[in-house]
């Protein structure tokens, strides 16, 4: 009677023998290269790709419920699991997006703008060698990825040293930062930064010019820029079209209307261009933080917004007034109460626009809480672009389009 | 014909060392753990980490195989899913004897903090885990030790003994 409690796949009914020539191939669910859970249903023709059915939902934790049954600092630590490669980026996006509803975006102190500034910069920063470091191990080029685990272990050791943690950070809070930057960090990430660019260099002497590189990524995966915009992508995946939008130019926020940076664009529109665009990215990254560290310099001490209806006020003030001993109590047991509305608010995350959208009714909880994932529009793509390309292609394809599944899937 | 007569006696004893047959299969065993590559969130980054430069996991003999086929050990590291549960269950049953299964992670432990409609509560409800390890994430330096654990493990098995079948939670 075991059987009767079997789940049954939707795809059970596939007729794999067909009359037609076509031979279906199933990739994935569980495959060294589906980054994650993509599971592709593939009808081949020889050697290349006719249809691909992109199916997705294995990796899906049901995140947007339990949001709605959490209060908004209970969920932040949730985001962390999203975009798992690049924690911050998720932490902020949901922080900023609940600032913005309770509207003390400009309450958040000049240090915490500063931190999270840098921080979010250097999780761009992992993610791109994190990228890097698997597209290439997909490709074949197995000597890139350990190269890129090395430096990503030394911006995830800076990462460790402010937070704690390696990969799941919860570096952020709502209305600004729980900690100051520790003595000599901004010393260490100088020196991660000088370092940074030379390993730039030799990744792209690795791979520039290497013909097998070169064969495997030119004229693969070419999305032209209709494409790009109808299938709703975003950050590299639009750039590397030749469109020019990025949300921290186009909506700054934080303080990335301060900085001077580029943006790359490529008019290559294959994964080639990517590639450039993500090692280019890299180097506009460091170029930020390098302008943020004199600033953090100049900042007074705070680091959380001082609106004590919403936040709780610091330690001092909760050990020594009556009041805001009350205020931190509330807000503890029962959460911050945001007034009636609802936000949609987007940020730049290292996979393009991630946007949390926040329905508030008044209550603790949010009434709906919808994410706006960069990589689940990346993986519609698929099959679109698949079809005409080789099997072989197939994997250099998803490795460039840089979906991650616990975003995807949510 | 040898025309060098060693003399044993002197120079330290046979070229013989002698063992038990458990003994030397556990060592082959234990020492040459060749892990499925099972990462299904969060968790499979950082067994990527322990496989890269800094925690260089080949030290151990930990190799991480494409295929069930060709593996000893399964490392479950990330969420289960329901939608998922099906395929970790073929995939369990397609690896050879003798065969391990790490779950790596709260969430393979107990479904940590995703306690919702869609997430199986423990992979061990589905596969039979020898070792669980904490965290979330666990750290690089925790698989690792899982690894040295199981190892210890597997040392002390009887290669004889006839497997028991691991019992589901």
């Amino acid at each position: 009677m075991q059987q009767r409690n079997r789940l049954e796949p939707f795809f059970e009914n596939l007729v794999f023998d067909r009359d037609d020539n076509t031979m279906v191939v199933n990739f994935g669910p569980q495959h060294p290269s589906a980054h994650g859970q993509l599971r592709l249903i593939l009808e081949l023709d020889g050697e290349q790709v006719v249809k691909a059915v992109p199916d997705i939902g294995y990796l899906h934790r049901g995140m947007e419920k339990m949001a709605e049954n959490m209060i908004y600092n209970e969920f932040l630590p949730t985001t962390d699991r999203m975009d798992y490669i690049a924690a911050t980026s998720n932490n902020y996006a949901f922080a900023f997006a609940v600032e913005r509803l309770l509207g003390i975006e400009n309450e958040v102190p000049r240090r915490a703008k500063v931190i999270r500034t840098i921080l979010l910069e250097l999780n761009r920063i992992i993610s791109h060698l994190f990228w890097l470091a698997t597209h290439a191990l997909d490709v074949g080029a197995m000597s890139v990825f350990l190269y890129c685990f090395r430096e990503r272990e030394y911006a995830m050791d800076l990462m460790e040293d402010y937070c704690g943690a390696r990969l799941t950070h919860s570096a952020v809070r709502i209305g600004g930062v729980p900690l100051d930057l520790p003595k000599g960090w901004l010393e260490k990430l100088s020196v991660f930064l000088n370092n940074l660019p030379s390993q730039i260099e030799l990744y792209e002497g690795l791979l520039d010019k290497n013909r097998i590189w070169r064969m495997r990524l030119e004229n693969v995966g070419v999305i032209p820029p209709e494409m790009a915009k109808s299938w709703g992508c975003s950050g590299i995946m639009l750039r590397g079209s030749g469109i020019e939008w990025d949300i921290r130019k186009e909506e700054p926020y934080e303080l990335y209307d301060e900085l001077d940076f580029d943006i790359p664009v490529s008019d290559r529109c294959d994964s080639y261009g990517r590639y450039k665009l993500y090692m280019e990215e890299m180097r506009q990254s460091i170029k930020i933080i390098r302008q943020l560290i004199p600033m953090y310099k100049e900042t007074g001490p705070e680091l959380m917004a001082k609106v004590p209806q919403y936040i709780s006020a610091s330690k001092e003030d909760i050990m020594t007034q009556n009041y805001s001993l009350m205020q931190h109590f509330v807000l503890v047991t029962q959460g911050m109460r945001p007034p009636v509305g609802e936000v949609y608010v987007p940020t730049e995350s290292p996979k393009g626009e991630l946007g949390f959208f926040i329905r508030s009714e008044g209550e603790p909880y949010p009434y709906r809480l919808k994410i706006r994932a960069p990589s689940f529009w990346h993986t519609g793509i698929l099959q679109d672009l698949l079809p005409g390309h080789y099997l072989a292609d197939v994997v250099t394809i998803i490795g460039s389009t840089n979906i991650v599944f616990g975003e995807i899937d949510r | 014909m040898a025309q060098h007569q060693v003399n044993y006696a002197a120079s330290g004893g046979l070229p013989v060392a002698l063992t038990t047959v458990d003994k030397i299969v556990n060592w082959g065993r234990s020492n040459s753990l060749w892990a499925l590559t099972y990462g299904l969130a969060c968790c499979a980054i950082e067994m990527m980490a322990s496989g890269a430069s800094r925690y260089d996991f080949d030290r151990f003999g930990v190799i991480f195989r494409a295929s069930p086929r060709q593996a000893d050990v399964m490392i479950v590291a990330g969420t289960l899913t329901k939608k998922h549960a099906e395929f970790i269950r073929r995939l369990y049953d397609q690896m050879a004897e003798p065969k391990w299964v790490i779950s790596m992670g709260s969430c393979a432990n107990t479904g940590g903090m995703f306690n919702t409609y869609a997430t199986v509560q423990g992979v061990d409800r589905v596969i039979p885990v020898d070792l669980y390890l904490p965290g979330c994430a666990p750290r690089p330096e925790t698989l690792q030790y899982a690894v040295m654990l199981l190892q210890k493990k597997i040392r002390k098995q009887s290669i004889f003994q006839k497997q028991k079948p691991k019992r589901l939670v």
